[in-house]
């Protein structure tokens, strides 16, 4: 069995790989690509029983913490109900679900996340006190300050000179040079993957 | 045209270099991350505790996928060499598909150490499908679920400073990678060790003994300096006005 997916998915992989540089594999990577849509829609149906299954094996084991486990199976439950009875976009279902907790519970994980880098910054010198972690504490306080507005306009220097010259230049050179390695990363992680070296899906 | 010549460079690359490693090894430089990993593999099995490994949220079907392939060879390593412990490792993923593969990369691991009687398909977890819902059940399995260490691997943005923020509050140490720039410079500053840019790629490399992942740094490495050469050659030209 593992054989037979290793080989379906090197196949896969290599027929839809074809279909972006030779015009008469085109229709088949369409049509590989249309079903890998509807797994990947079956997919989370699974991620979301996989996330039911978590939490109630916690309710029935009485586990720390569980009444907030109940609550999550109930939610979803209810959430299902009248999704299927209103359908999700129904604007009583954007009111009470989107409008009324997801976004509100995301907001506020936002906002905990705010004071939660602020005080990691201040804690990072405590940390590892290195040449590393001391420029990327000046570099980032820098451009903060140089950020600020003054009434008159731009902070002199820091914002019209410093600012640009070190957000434009030094940091954009970095990032596309961070992102030029993880590319290059991903190109041969997925040669791996297409070959069979690498296998997600299994195998001894 | 260009992609496929470079794709099938590669190809070819990876499969002379591959060749060429296997006959005579070569050393890779010192990742602190990867000694600290390595070092918490065989200490949460003495310590009786679990590792967390979390995988981030990147989706199958897109670029950042390449991330989460990286963190499902780390998964499968880790699998292998803790299955046998009384607190097996438990993996969480904010992606569906992500998290149909960590189980089944779970009970490979499982199986390649032939206890796969003790693989429980509880231990590889989706937490969310949101980025920020994600990082609440991670924060959860860090702080309540008796874990040694937490290793963050895969794509993370912001969300990443909350299981950071978790595992450190439960005295969790953290290790962390990310190919997403908000979530590197966040794991920089809030994880004990973080691996920055390519390094996440590495990772098959430390862990594993096949020269094939060795032989794919080699491969960056080639492809990175003609990426400079390229860079200084097309500036230079510029400069003196032929392109």
């Amino acid at each position: 069995m593992r054989v037979v997916s290793a080989v379906i998915a090197i196949a896969v992989g290599l027929l839809v790989l074809l279909g972006y540089f030779l015009p008469v594999a085109v229709p088949v990577q369409t049509i590989l690509l249309e079903w890998a849509v509807i797994l990947v829609a079956v997919a989370a149906v699974v991620g979301v029983i996989n996330l039911a299954t978590v939490h109630a094996d916690k309710v029935r084991r009485r586990a720390k913490d569980g009444i907030y486990s109940a609550m999550l199976i109930m939610g979803m439950i209810v959430a299902a109900g009248l999704g299927l009875a209103f359908k999700p976009q129904n604007s009583f279902m954007q009111a009470i679900f989107l409008n009324g907790i997801i976004i509100p519970v995301e907001a506020s994980l936002l906002a905990l996340l705010t004071v939660t880098l602020l005080y990691t910054a201040i804690r990072l010198l405590r940390r590892r006190a290195d040449a590393m972690s001391i420029t990327f504490i000046v570099t980032a306080s820098l451009i903060f300050f140089a950020s600020a507005t003054l009434p008159f306009g731009d902070m002199p220097i820091l914002g019209t000179l410093i600012r640009p010259w070190v957000s434009q230049i030094l940091a954009l050179g970095g990032v596309r040079g961070i992102l030029i390695g993880v590319s290059l990363g991903t190109l041969l992680t997925g040669l791996r993957v297409l070959f069979g070296i690498d296998r997600p899906y299994g195998g001894k | 045209m260009n992609a496929f010549i470079i794709l099938i460079l590669a190809v070819v690359l990876l499969g002379v270099v591959t060749l060429w490693k296997r006959r005579s090894s070569s050393a890779i430089r010192e990742i602190p991350a990867f000694t600290r990993l390595i070092r918490s593999l065989g200490l949460s099995i003495e310590d009786g505790k679990r590792l967390h490994i979390s995988l981030g949220h990147g989706r199958m079907t897109d670029g950042r996928g390449g991330s989460a392939f990286a963190g499902l060879a780390l998964l499968r390593n880790v699998a292998e060499r803790t299955s046998v412990s009384d607190m097996p490792s438990v993996a969480s993923a904010g992606d569906s598909t992500l998290g149909l593969l960590t189980q089944d990369t779970l009970e490979a691991g499982y199986q390649a150490a032939g206890v796969e009687d003790a693989y429980v398909h509880t231990i590889g977890r989706v937490t969310g499908l949101t980025p920020f819902s994600y990082a609440a059940g991670a924060m959860y399995i860090s702080q309540n679920e008796n874990v040694s260490t937490t290793i963050v691997l895969g794509n993370l943005g912001s969300e990443a400073g909350l299981i950071a923020d978790a595992s450190e509050r439960a005295n969790v140490p953290l290790i962390g990678a990310s190919d997403d720039l908000a979530g590197q410079s966040i794991l920089f500053t809030s994880a004990q060790e973080a691996l920055i840019g390519e390094e996440l790629f590495a990772t098959g490399a430390y862990l594993n003994d096949d020269a094939v992942y060795s032989a794919s740094l080699t491969v960056q490495d080639v492809f990175r300096w003609v990426i400079i050469v390229g860079l200084i050659v097309g500036a230079g030209l510029k400069f003196i006005g032929i392109i």
